[in-house]
C-alpha cells in the first residue's frame, strides 16, 4: 500500500445515530448506528455502545457514505502555495466528502527527486486534514527527456508516476518508463495529448471553436496517444492509468485494450461528464481546462463508459488558480478548474437525479476504482475498517458559490449551478476533517 | 446582470432591424463628412476612449475621426508606450480609464473576449473594434453599407469570402452579418484555413475549389494573417502556391463582379495589384464607409436607448458567464 500522510491528531470517538449507511461495494444499505473508536469503525448495529466522552451525532435524515478517493488533485505543493496548499486543498477535499487524495507533481520545482517528494510528504503530514499522497514525475522537470529515479521515488512513497499537465511525447521514453516501472508495480498515469496537434489550442475543435475563432485541437489528439500507450503497455505488460479521458474514440480504444487484457484504468472528471464546449461561448476562463470540454456526443460516451465500467474512476483534476490567472481574456487564462467541493453534488444533480447513472456506480468510481488503480486502502463502512467516511444530507440542494470555498481558489466551472447533496461531516483516518452538521436539513438552499 | 447599457461586442448583438437602422443613420452622415465644416454637435460633452492593443490604421483613425466629427472628446490610448508596457493587466487599464467616466470605450485587443471583459469591468458602452480572431462588428457593418451602396441591394447577393477564414475576425463577423441580411455566403480557401465545424456552426457553404469564386457577385478577399500563424503549421506549402491557386487577380475576376478587402492588403499574395487598383475594387469605398458607419454606431449607442433591440450581448444570448 502507498504511503499517505495527514496530521496525526486526536482520533475522535463518535457515535452516528439514525443515519442510512450506504456502501455499495460492501453491499451495505441499512439504517443503523455506527461507532468509531480509535480511528476504526468499531460497531455497526441497531444500537451501538456509547463510550464515555463520545460525540453523539444525530444522523437522522442523513446518509453515511464511505470517504471518497480522488486520484487526481493539484495541491500545488511545493512552490505554488499562492494557489493552494496542503491545508486548504485537503480541507477542500474534506468538504467534498473525500478522505483520500493523490496530488500531482507538476509543481515548482517538479516532484522528480526523492528529496522533493519527501518534502511534499512532510508538508502533508504537517498540514493535511485528510490522507494525502503524491505521484512523482516520470521525467526530470517533466521535460520528457530523461527518466526520474523511479526506484528511489517508489521507495520513498510515490503513489505512482505521471508527467501530468504534459504528455510524454516520445514513444521511446514512454516505453522505457513502462519497462522500468513494471517491477515496481506502480501505475504510470498519463495525460494524453499529441502535442503537435494541440499546440496553440485553447479549446476543443468543432462548431463552437469555428464560431469563436479560438485556437482549438481535435479530439483525435487524445485518442492517438491513448491508442499508442495502450499498445505500449500491452507490449511491456505494464500498468497504465489514463487521466481525464474526454473523447468517445478514446473510450473505444480503452474498451478494446481491456478486452485484450491490457492493465489499463481510466478516469473521467465531473466537468467532462456534465459540460460541453458550448460553455466556452461565455468566454469565461472558468471553462478553460486541459483536456478541453468536448462535444455532447463525447460527453454521452463518457456517461456510457462510466455506466459500463470502461471508465472506472471519477477524478476531479482539482486545479486551483489565482484570480489574476483566470480573470483575463480566454487565451491568456490558465488551464484548469477546481472540483473537490462540488464533485459528488454535481454528479448527483446531473447524472443520478435524471437517471443517467446509478448512485452506486458513481460511488464505486469514487472509491473502489481509484483504490484499485493506485493500490490504496479502500474506505469502507465495515467493522474493523479505518474510519474514512462522511455524513451527507443527500436531499439538500444548494448553489455553487453561495458558500465560500475551502480551497484557496474559486475557479470552479460550476459557480451559479444548482447541485444536490451536501457533505456535513467528514472523518478521515478517525480524525474529524470537516464539520458542517449545523447545515443539516436546510432543504433547498439554492 | 443587464444594467441597460448597450454594447456592440459582436454581430450577435444586433439583428436585421438594428443593421437597417445603423446603415440608414450612416447614409445620413454622408453629407456631413464632405461639407466644409465636417462636424455635428451630436456627442458634444461626451467622452470616447479608444483603447488599441493592436496596430491599426483604418480602424483606429476612423473611430477617432468618427468621434470627433460627432463633437465628442476623444482619448486614444495605444498599448505601446502605455502602462501595458509595464505589465499592467487589461482589468487595471480598463478600470483606470473607466475612472474618467467615458461614455463609450472602443477597444481592439489581440485576444478573444477582451471587449466582453471591458464591458464587464467598465461603466461605459463598449464597441469591439476587433478581439483576436473572434469579432469585428463595425467592419461587417461597413462592408454591408459598401455592398448596398454599390449593388443597390443586400438580399440574395452572392458573396465568396476567400482565403484565411481560420484567423479572420472579419470573416466571422461578416458570415453573421451577411446571413442576417439575406446574403448568400460561400467560403473559399485551402482546407486548413477553413475552420472545421464552420458549416455546422453557421450554415455557410464551403469550397476548396477556387473556381467557385466565379459564381459570386462579390469576391471578399481576406488577408493572409502571417502574424497569427505559428511556424511549422504548414497551412499552405508556400505563399507562391497560395497566390497562384486562391489569389485574386484580373484573370479570376469575371465581368460584373466586385472585389472587397478589409485591409491591410498583401499585394501579390491574396490580391494582385491589377485588381486592387482597378475599378472593380471597393477597397476605398470600404474605408469611406468605415467613417460614417462608425459615426452611426457611436450615435446609435448614445442616442437610441429605447428604439430597436437593445445591443447587449448578455441579454441577447443569456450566455454571459459567471466569472
Amino acid at each position: 500500500m502507498t504511503r499517505l500522510e495527514m496530521i496525526p491528531a486526536d482520533k475522535a470517538t463518535v457515535v452516528i445515530t439514525g443515519a442510512r449507511l450506504l456502501d455499495p461495494v460492501e453491499g451495505l444499505d441499512v439504517t443503523a448506528e455506527l461507532l468509531i473508536v480509535d480511528g476504526v469503525v468499531a460497531q455497526i448495529g441497531d444500537s451501538v455502545e456509547r463510550p464515555e466522552g463520545a460525540r453523539i451525532v444525530d444522523g437522522s435524515r442523513c446518509t453515511v457514505l464511505p470517504g471518497l478517493v480522488d486520484p487526481h488533485v493539484h495541491l500545488r505543493v511545493p512552490g505554488q502555495e499562492y494557489k493552494e496548499d496542503c491545508a486548504t486543498g485537503s480541507a477542500s477535499g474534506a468538504a467534498g466528502g473525500y478522505t483520500t487524495i493523490l496530488s500531482m507533481p507538476n509543481t515548482a520545482p517538479t516532484i522528480d527527486t526523492g528529496t522533493t517528494l519527501e518534502a511534499a510528504l512532510d508538508r502533508a503530514r504537517e498540514m493535511a486534514v485528510i490522507q494525502t499522497g503524491f505521484l512523482a514525475a516520470v521525467s526530470t522537470d517533466r521535460a520528457g527527456e530523461s527518466l526520474t529515479e523511479m526506484r528511489d521515488l517508489a521507495a520513498r512513497g510515490a503513489a505512482g508516476f505521471t508527467d501530468d499537465g504534459s504528455p510524454i511525447a516520445s514513444a521511446r521514453l514512454m516505453r522505457r518508463a513502462l519497462q522500468y516501472a513494471r517491477p515496481l508495480d506502480l501505475p504510470i498515469a498519463l495525460h494524453e495529448e499529441e502535442p503537435t496537434l494541440t499546440k496553440g489550442g485553447h479549446m476543443h475543435e468543432g462548431a463552437i471553436s469555428a464560431k469563436l475563432g479560438l485556437g482549438a485541437w481535435p479530439g483525435i489528439a487524445e485518442t492517438l496517444m491513448v491508442a499508442r500507450d495502450i499498445r505500449l503497455a500491452e507490449q511491456e505488460d505494464a500498468r497504465i492509468h489514463l487521466q481525464h479521458i474526454s473523447i468517445r474514440e478514446s473510450i473505444e480504444e480503452i474498451a478494446k485494450g481491456r478486452e485484450r487484457g491490457v492493465r489499463v484504468s481510466s478516469e473521467a472528471s465531473p466537468h467532462h461528464l456534465v459540460l460541453t464546449d458550448a460553455s466556452v461561448r461565455t468566454l469565461s476562463g472558468n471553462f478553460k481546462m486541459n483536456p478541453p470540454l468536448a462535444s455532447d456526443d463525447d460527453r454521452q460516451a463518457l456517461i456510457d463508459g462510466l455506466r459500463d465500467g470502461i471508465i472506472d474512476c471519477i477524478a476531479t483534476d482539482h486545479a486551483p488558480h489565482a484570480v489574476h490567472e483566470k480573470e483575463v481574456p480566454f487565451e491568456a487564462a490558465a488551464f484548469g478548474v477546481t472540483g473537490l467541493e462540488t464533485a459528488l453534488p454535481v454528479l448527483i444533480q446531473e447524472l443520478v437525479e435524471p437517471g443517467h447513472v446509478p448512485l452506486a456506480t458513481i460511488l464505486r468510481a469514487m472509491t473502489e476504482g481509484p483504490c484499485n488503480a493506485f493500490d490504496l486502502e479502500r474506505p469502507a463502512l465495515r467493522v474493523g475498517a479505518p474510519a474514512n467516511l462522511a455524513i451527507w444530507d443527500l436531499e439538500q440542494t444548494w448553489k455553487v458559490g453561495d458558500k465560500p470555498f475551502k480551497s484557496k481558489s474559486a475557479n470552479s466551472c460550476f459557480i451559479g449551478r444548482k447541485v444536490k447533496g451536501r457533505c456535513l461531516l467528514t472523518i478521515s483516518g478517525g480524525q474529524l476533517s470537516h464539520d458542517e452538521m449545523d447545515a443539516k436539513g436546510l432543504g433547498v438552499v439554492a | 446582470m443587464n444594467d441597460g447599457r448597450r454594447h456592440l461586442l459582436g454581430m450577435s448583438d444586433v439583428d436585421d432591424t438594428d443593421i437597417e437602422r445603423i446603415l440608414e443613420t450612416a447614409a445620413g452622415f454622408e453629407d456631413v463628412v464632405v461639407r466644409d465644416v465636417k462636424k455635428v454637435p451630436t456627442l458634444r460633452g461626451r467622452t470616447v476612449v479608444n483603447l488599441f492593443y493592436e496596430s491599426s490604421t483604418r480602424t483606429s483613425s476612423s473611430f477617432e475621426l468618427a468621434a470627433k466629427r460627432l463633437s465628442a472628446d476623444v482619448v486614444s490610448v495605444k498599448a505601446a508606450g502605455s502602462s501595458v508596457d509595464k505589465g499592467e493587466s487589461l482589468k487595471d487599464t480598463v478600470r483606470t480609464l473607466n475612472a474618467y467616466k467615458p461614455n463609450i470605450i472602443v477597444i481592439r485587443h489581440p485576444q478573444i473576449g477582451a471587449a466582453h471583459l471591458t464591458a464587464k469591468w467598465s461603466d461605459a458602452h463598449v464597441v469591439n473594434a476587433g478581439d483576436g480572431k473572434h469579432q469585428h462588428p463595425t467592419q461587417s457593418l461597413l462592408d454591408l453599407y459598401t455592398i448596398k451602396k454599390r449593388l443597390g441591394r443586400l438580399k440574395d447577393v452572392k458573396v465568396a469570402i476567400v482565403g484565411d477564414v481560420l484567423h479572420s475576425r472579419v470573416a466571422r463577423s461578416n458570415i453573421e452579418g451577411f446571413q442576417m441580411m439575406g446574403l448568400d455566403v460561400t467560403l473559399v480557401g485551402p482546407p486548413a484555413l477553413i475552420p472545421p465545424g464552420i458549416e455546422e456552426a453557421t450554415g455557410v457553404k464551403v469550397s476548396d475549389d477556387p473556381e467557385s469564386m466565379s459564381e459570386a457577385d462579390v469576391i471578399y478577399v481576406l488577408r493572409m494573417q502571417h502574424e497569427r500563424m505559428e511556424p511549422g503549421q504548414n497551412f499552405v506549402p508556400t505563399l507562391r502556391e497560395y497566390a497562384r491557386t486562391w489569389g485574386v487577380n484580373s484573370r479570376r475576376v469575371k465581368p460584373g463582379q466586385v472585389v472587397m478587402h478589409p485591409g491591410p492588403m498583401n499585394r501579390g499574395v491574396e490580391i494582385a495589384p491589377d485588381v486592387a487598383d482597378s475599378g472593380v475594387s471597393l477597397v476605398e469605398d470600404q474605408v469611406e464607409a468605415g467613417l460614417i458607419v462608425r459615426m452611426a454606431v457611436l450615435y446609435d449607442l448614445m442616442n437610441r436607448p429605447s428604439i430597436g433591440t437593445v445591443i447587449d450581448f448578455r441579454e441577447r444570448t443569456g450566455e454571459w458567464g459567471a466569472a
